[in-house]
């Protein structure tokens, strides 16, 4: 596996720095060289690694540091710290309209996890805050992906708004609030089309489905297998939308998700919630301390 | 220009680049290192000839010593079964529909295996790529068994003399090893079926997806025998630089690229124009 050996390789370093019984700053230099790495092969963006080595390396050579009884153990402590700082607090919480309905509206590249996200918060909306969402169809584009949504809200036994892929989707969403508030639904999740964050027409989409629903939550859904593009789609998409928050999905995979890392950094975005499976009960809130230790391989 | 040398600055921001298309930091400091001896030897000035040895170097760790055509493997005479596999999400049945149209427009009689009977409207996403391209899809109700739907695929296929039979099958995480097994049983079904096939066994990847696509690239070819990678989703901002190390490291050739979500949306591999595009932004900057 690609990743193997890394979390030994940064104690090994640790080690050698131990028993020297001195650290100089020439140690918290290699070491710094390994945690670059570690966070280059989890994906995490290269500049975010840079600044955040930077950060790191100057907190570290302080004498406190160098000059404790652990010195290695600490930099350990200080890197995984600065990354869960940079993550974010743990924010899983949905944002409540006191005009209901909140309108949740769904967005991110093709295959990401949108619908299937859709599904997930719904069923948490009425399991744990006893909800009754409206679930919208408004991706005309993807083959079948309507009958996608439908089948989830069988599933859910969760109602499904639908106008075929006839009608645009801001229509969609148009009539999908009219409908939620007749029914007297008290959330609305609007499942949009993957599309590409430079694609201006599809974007312009959005931004109109945005003006006329105005949303309470813009979620940008994401996999957490995303390499070094995750920010450029982010910031992207959050320059566009505005979001306010983000849903790392396919986490229950082996990777090392570095992609969250990124995300917080240029967006400052708080991650939401993570998927953990294909299976609608698999969304959790997102944990920053996990995520540090996972990038790391510790 | 930018560059008036090729001095460590220059090699420094190549670095980046590379980086920055999910190369792989193995890689791209292996590519570093052989570029710096080769310019030294050949007493290079120029930035712009620099270039040409870039993309040859890289074209090099592509190949790892062996040429390779991204042509499938068709059979001559009789059904050539191709097999679909790869994680969530990637653009396994998109990328069934772009083939099932290109071969059906040179005239071949194609079908589709509806092997995905898992994941919610998948049926009826391969049923909708089937009617628009005009290929008949083989399927069974959702939940039911894949291997099932291979051997009733396998037969119709047989039966309608099919010239080519595309099996999609449900994405899965390589690290699901009940998943993977399931996999297996699939292949085995083809392999019973038919000796010789599965004739080509298609990794797609994404290329937003970063350095977790050479533990893919490793898994599936364990479990399935990978022949080929179609690398989707090249339209974007992604460079899918993940996929020399696949090449160099597993000798999985890449074999299509995907540029969108249309049928026509598929082009061959060129190994030489891919390899311009990882660091043209920089070649374009020293200009
Ligand atoms: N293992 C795993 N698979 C997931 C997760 N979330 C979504 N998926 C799968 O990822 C694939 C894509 O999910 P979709 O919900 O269709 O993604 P989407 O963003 O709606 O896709 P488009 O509408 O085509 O842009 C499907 O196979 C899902 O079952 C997750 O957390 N874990
Ligand atoms: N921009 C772009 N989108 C693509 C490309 N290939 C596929 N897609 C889109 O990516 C999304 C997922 O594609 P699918 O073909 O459903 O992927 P899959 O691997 O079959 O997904 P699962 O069966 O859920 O695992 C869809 O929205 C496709 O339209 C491509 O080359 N470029
Ligand atoms: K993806
Ligand atoms: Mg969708
Ligand atoms: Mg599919």
């Amino acid at each position: 596996m690609a990743f193997e050996g890394l979390a030994d390789r940064l104690q090994n370093t640790i080690q050698k720095i131990r028993g020297k019984g001195k650290v100089t700053e020439a140690d918290v230099k290699e070491m710094m060289r390994e945690v670059r790495l570690a966070l280059l092969e989890a994906d995490v963006n290269f500049k975010v690694v840079k600044d955040f080595v930077k950060k790191v390396s100057e907190r570290a050579v302080g004498q406190e540091v160098l000059k404790s009884l652990t010195p290695g153990q600490q930099i350990i402590k200080i890197v995984n710290e600065e990354l869960t700082e940079l993550m974010g607090g743990e924010q899983s919480k949905i944002a409540a309209s006191n005009r209901p309905p909140t309108v949740i509206m769904m967005v991110g590249l093709q295959g990401a996890g949108k619908t299937t996200t859709t599904g997930k918060l719904s069923l948490l909306l009425r399991k744990k805050y006893n909800r009754n969402p409206l679930l919208v169809a408004a991706d005309i584009y993807r083959p079948a992906a309507i009958k996608q949504l439908q089948t989830l809200g069988k599933q859910l036994d969760m109602p499904v708004f639908s106008l075929g892929d006839q009608v645009s989707p801001v229509e969609i969403a148009k009539q999908a609030i009219l409908k939620a508030k007749e029914d007297h639904h008290d959330y609305v999740l609007i499942d949009t089309a993957g599309r590409l964050h430079v694609d201006e027409a599809l974007m312009d989409e959005l931004k109109d489905i945005k003006e006329l629903t105005k949303p309470d939550e813009i979620f940008l859904v994401v996999d957490a297998m995303t390499g070094q593009d995750a920010v450029n789609v982010a910031q992207s998409f959050n320059e566009q939308l505005g979001l306010t928050g983000v849903v790392l999905t396919k986490l229950d995979g082996d990777t090392r998700g570095g992609a969250a890392l990124s995300i917080r950094a240029v967006t400052q975005t708080p991650i939401k919630f993570v998927g953990l499976g294909e299976k609608m009960d698999a969304l959790e809130p997102f944990h920053p301390e996990r995520m540090a230790s996972r990038i790391l391989g510790m | 220009a930018r560059y008036r040398k090729v001095d460590e600055d220059f090699f420094e921001e190549l670095e980046e680049i590379l980086i920055q298309a999910d190369v792989g930091f193995d890689t791209v400091m292996q590519l570093i290192d052989e570029l710096k001896m080769e310019v030294k030897r050949r007493n290079i000035q120029d930035p712009r000839e620099v270039q040409s040895v870039i993309s040859e170097k890289l074209v090099d760790i592509y190949n790892a010593g062996e040429e390779q055509s991204s042509k499938l493997n068709i059979q001559q005479d009789g059904l050539t079964v191709i097999l679909f596999v790869g994680v969530n999400g990637v653009g396994k049945t998109t990328t069934i529909g772009k083939l099932g149209h290109k071969f059906k427009s040179e005239g071949k009689k194609v079908l589709m295996a509806a092997g995905d009977t898992f994941r919610a409207g998948a049926i009826e996403q391969l049923e909708v790529w089937g009617e628009r391209v005009g290929v008949e899809v083989i399927k069974q109700a959702e939940g039911s068994d894949p291997a099932a739907v291979m051997y009733d695929a396998i037969q119709a296929a047989k039966s309608r003399h099919a010239d080519i039979l595309l099996c999609d099958t449900a994405g899965r995480l390589q690290n699901k090893v009940n998943l993977m097994k399931e996999l297996e049983k699939v292949k085995r079904v083809i392999e019973r079926e038919i000796p010789g096939a599965p004739h080509e066994v298609i990794l797609v990847l994404d290329a937003t997806t970063g350095q977790n696509a050479l533990i893919q690239a490793k898994t599936f070819k364990e479990a399935t025998n990978v022949s080929g990678i179609v690398l989707s989703k090249l339209d974007g901002t992604a460079k899918g630089g993940i996929v020399l190390a696949i090449r160099n490291e597993l000798k999985i050739p890449v074999k299509f690229v995907g540029l969108g979500e249309k049928m026509d949306d598929l082009q061959e591999f060129d190994a030489e124009k891919y390899v311009y595009g990882l660091f043209a932004d920089q070649v374009e900057k020293s200009e």
